[in-house]
């Protein structure tokens, strides 16, 4: 490596790290990026300069048609699309990877010592992983496959033993590297089997961990393309995605009450089956109420705390619910959103659509923050949110989210709840929330059931 | 060998922490910035696909490559520009909107935070 290119991705490096630390607040965040994307074109320049590139036709091809797509997705996708967009790229990053490794492998013939063929066994089977793991990810948030999870009689035995052929197949090629060629490419085919497997059995509301699980796989192959390559810069990049992925996969996981093994070990199919729970039983009576009543409420109220949930997503409803806000706040009413780590499919779900409808981002609440103010607030209006309002996370052992921390939206004086119908939700968990005597239950597609109580508010007002 | 492996280590050791360190400062409100930033810069691995797809070696390994630079290059250019699109939807409460609504005292405790 010449010593330009060498400092080149030392300072490009260095503004990566700087990129992550501007993210440490919103006035910061995005002069980062800018470090981030000087940081990207130093890398790419000084590399297009490396000795051993002899032709360019390809690269430029693939620079164009990658930029194109990138930039048609990042200009097109609506913001309740992000955790698709998100598992998508992390479908893109092990995909490279996996290639890069790959390709390498054939360069060199089959001629490497044991550290390169360690780390390319690494980086083909997390590559491969991550890339079918994400699309599977992507399926099942899409809806192409049932966000329900699929289980089967024996899948943790194969799932464990699909693992632990690999762990044998990677130390077979570091014991004789390059001997066997073939077992490179069992490495990669198993890589991409365990990905299908391993998120089969998990379901729609754990999305945010796999997620972020995914993204730290995806990491460690980059790190591990670095050790094959010898090049720092990419064990730099690889071990931040790779500890960015880890941190938020912690938070979702103490956020979901789960050890971190469960979490783990929980994309291998050891969750509890949390169907068939509350499927039954007798229907308990609930006030249903009307667009009318409702607004008389928040017509009574001083203070109002709102709490969304994947529901707001899915009826994209967070411009409706800024806009009822306003006419609250219009009328002198006091206006919070509660947000819950694992609302949503993603970390960060409800923040980035609330920014989108304008919701300026002081307005918006962590857990902690405001879970004391519950039992001060006039009306709670819960937006498409179930799991994380389930007073059963605090009193009933026996519920399947027990101990998960939720808001005590049960202490406020009234609880609107819009939601579709009353059926059990992802979780298929009953909550008892919805059959308490201050609660009244919207249902209806919560969209336009906010734009119902906008315009009622405003007729009461006259 | 063993000197590669343990200077690699080294690297990937301290960058982890680094990284840690940096990422626990993030606050939850830009999570999702955070996720897909950080899937930019993993992109870097573009830089191992054109090698790959540069050096000329034989046609499958340039092939491989050229793929390769396209996912990479989708991820790093996407990335970053959804990241920053995100980015520019967050604001402050403005200075009409702060006339109009009375902080309340809970925004003067989580700035303390």
């Amino acid at each position: 490596m010449t010593p330009l290119l060498s400092f080149a991705y030392l300072a490009a490096s260095i503004l990566f790290i700087l990129c992550l630390k501007g993210l440490s607040s919103p006035e910061s965040a995005r002069r980062g990026i800018v470090m981030g994307e000087a940081g990207m074109l130093i890398a790419v320049v000084a590399t297009l300069l490396h000795k051993e590139i002899i032709s360019y036709e390809w690269i430029a091809a693939g620079l164009v048609i990658g930029s194109g797509i990138g930039t048609a997705i990042s200009l097109k996708i609506p913001m309740t699309k992000m955790p698709e967009r998100i598992a998508f790229s992390h479908a893109f990053g092990g995909l490279a990877t996996a290639l890069v490794g790959v390709s390498e492998f054939i360069k060199t013939g089959g001629h490497v010592g044991r550290l390169e063929m360690g780390a390319l066994g690494f980086e083909v089977f997390l590559g491969s992983l991550t890339f079918t793991g994400s699309l599977m990810a992507f399926g099942k948030l899409q809806g192409f496959i049932t966000g329900r999870p699929v289980t089967y009689r024996g899948q943790n035995i194969v799932n464990i033993g699909l693992f632990f052929a690999t762990l044998v197949l990677l130390v077979l090629q570091i014991i004789s590297p390059g001997e066997q060629p073939i077992l490179l490419f069992v490495t990669c085919a198993m890589g991409l089997s365990i990905g299908v497997m391993a998120v089969l059995p998990i379901g729609g509301a754990d999305m945010p961990v796999v997620i972020s699980l995914l993204n730290s796989y995806a990491g460690l192959a980059a790190a591990a393309t670095g050790f094959a390559l010898k090049s720092n810069i990419l064990i730099i990049c690889g071990a931040l995605d790779g500890s960015s992925g880890l941190f938020l996969s912690l938070l979702m996981s103490k956020a979901m009450n789960r050890s971190f093994a469960n979490v783990l070990f929980g994309a291998f199919g050891t969750q509890i089956e949390p169907t068939a729970a509350g499927a039954g039983g007798p229907a308990q009576p609930f006030n249903e109420a009307t667009i009318d009543d409702a607004a008389a409420v928040l017509k009574a109220a001083q203070t109002v705390i709102v709490v969304p949930g994947y529901g707001m997503a899915v009826s994209q409803a967070q411009h409706a619910v800024r806009d009822l806000a306003a006419a609250l706040q219009k009328n002198g009413i006091d206006v919070k959103y509660a947000i819950h780590p694992v609302a949503g499919r993603m970390p960060g779900h409800m923040n980035v659509l609330l920014a989108e409808a304008n919701v300026p981002y002081d307005d918006l609440y962590d857990l902690d923050m405001i879970n004391d103010d519950f039992a001060r607030t006039d009306a709670v209006i819960v937006v498409g949110a179930n799991d994380v309002v389930n007073p059963a996370a605090k009193k009933d052992s026996s519920s399947p989210i027990y101990g998960m921390p939720v808001f005590n939206v049960e202490q406020s004086r009234s609880i609107l709840v819009l939601k579709r119908s009353m059926n059990a939700g992802f979780s298929g968990v009953e909550n008892e929330l919805f059959f308490l005597p201050t609660t009244m239950m919207v249902l209806g597609d919560a969209k336009k059931t906010l734009l119902s109580l906008i315009v009622a508010m405003r007729d009461e007002g006259h | 060998m063993t000197d590669d492996l343990v200077f690699g280590l080294y690297i990937f050791a301290l960058a982890t922490f680094v990284g840690y360190q940096v990422i626990s400062r993030v606050p939850p409100l830009l999570h999702t910035p955070l996720m897909s930033g950080t899937n930019a810069i993993s992109g870097i691995s573009l830089v191992g696909s054109i090698v790959a797809a540069g050096s000329n070696h034989n046609s499958v390994s340039t092939a491989l490559g050229f793929i390769a630079v396209c996912a990479a290059t989708t991820n790093v250019v996407g990335g970053f520009m959804i990241t920053d699109r995100m980015l520019r939807m967050f604001k402050a409460k403005r200075a009409r909107g702060a006339a109009e609504v009375i902080a309340p005292p809970s925004v003067a405790k989580a700035k303390g935070h």
